[in-house]
């Protein structure tokens, strides 16, 4: 792990007990940055969602593969960026969690909170292979 | 994850506590509730008051959950959603399939126990 005056990136192995670590690191970033209770909640959720697609789809649980995740801290915003070493995905594919042919499914909701949740979401498919994931939350104060 | 199970009645009540995410906690409510289907439990409450935290696969496994003691011809509703859960299960329009009470006696009620 690197520190950077306002940057701080971490490389982690395909395993998802590595969830619970990010989990904390992120919290302790928003707290960092004063986001009020349910921002920090709305946050630590999307970035939890998003490391878990990494690892499980865009990996596929393959522990020599690594996911890249960086904060980048600013006094208005939080950026973070996830990348994967997988195959890609079209994000563009994800069927609407809320048509009612798809309400009950056991999957499919992590994008949906991930866009719901941030202010910024974007997915881009990588030269080298992999996605990588960036998403913003503009910082609201307790 | 943690699950402690009452019964009252014909009615099981499955007292929830921890993180209910990918893996371990889905795993833990999925393994529950099957073995009280392969008992013959029809009746299920999941008490979700002490759940601290729950992710997309949490929040995937309790539709799972409930698509699957329908189909097996049983019934389950969810107790004392947390604040956060509550948001998570409205948002994605899930509040339109669960039966939530906020009290175990309406919850019970629901299965026409008093």
């Amino acid at each position: 792990m690197k520190t950077l005056a306002n940057e701080i990136e971490v490389i982690i192995s395909s395993a998802l007990d590595n969830l619970d670590l990010i989990e904390i690191l992120t919290d302790c970033i928003t707290g960092f940055m004063n986001f009020d209770e349910d921002s920090a909640h709305q946050v630590g959720m999307s970035v939890r969602e998003s490391v878990t697609n990494a690892i499980q789809h865009g990996n596929k649980l393959d522990l020599n593969k690594r996911v890249h995740i960086c904060f980048e801290m600013e006094a208005d915003r939080l950026s973070i960026t996830v990348r994967d070493q997988g195959n890609g995905f079209r994000a563009d594919k994800i069927p609407n969690p809320l048509d009612s042919e798809n309400l009950l499914k056991p999957s499919g909701r992590g994008i949906f909170y991930m866009r719901t949740f941030m202010d910024e979401v974007e997915f881009r498919s990588l030269p080298q292979g992999g996605t990588e994931v960036f998403m913003v939350k503009v910082v609201t104060q307790n | 994850m943690k699950i402690e199970t009452r019964t009252i009645g014909d009615v099981r009540i499955l007292d929830c506590s921890g993180k209910i995410t990918l893996g371990e906690g889905t795993m833990a409510v999925r393994n529950t509730v099957r073995d009280i289907l392969k008992g013959d439990g029809k009746k299920i409450i999941l008490n979700l008051e002490d759940v601290s935290y729950i992710d997309s696969s949490g929040i995937g496994e309790l539709v799972s959950t409930y698509t699957t003691v329908t189909s097996n011809g049983g019934k389950l509703v969810l107790l004392h959603l947390t604040k956060k859960i509550q948001e998570l299960l409205a948002i994605t329009k899930l509040l339109t399939v669960f039966q939530v009470y906020d009290t175990e006696q309406a919850a019970l009620s629901g299965f026409g126990k008093n």
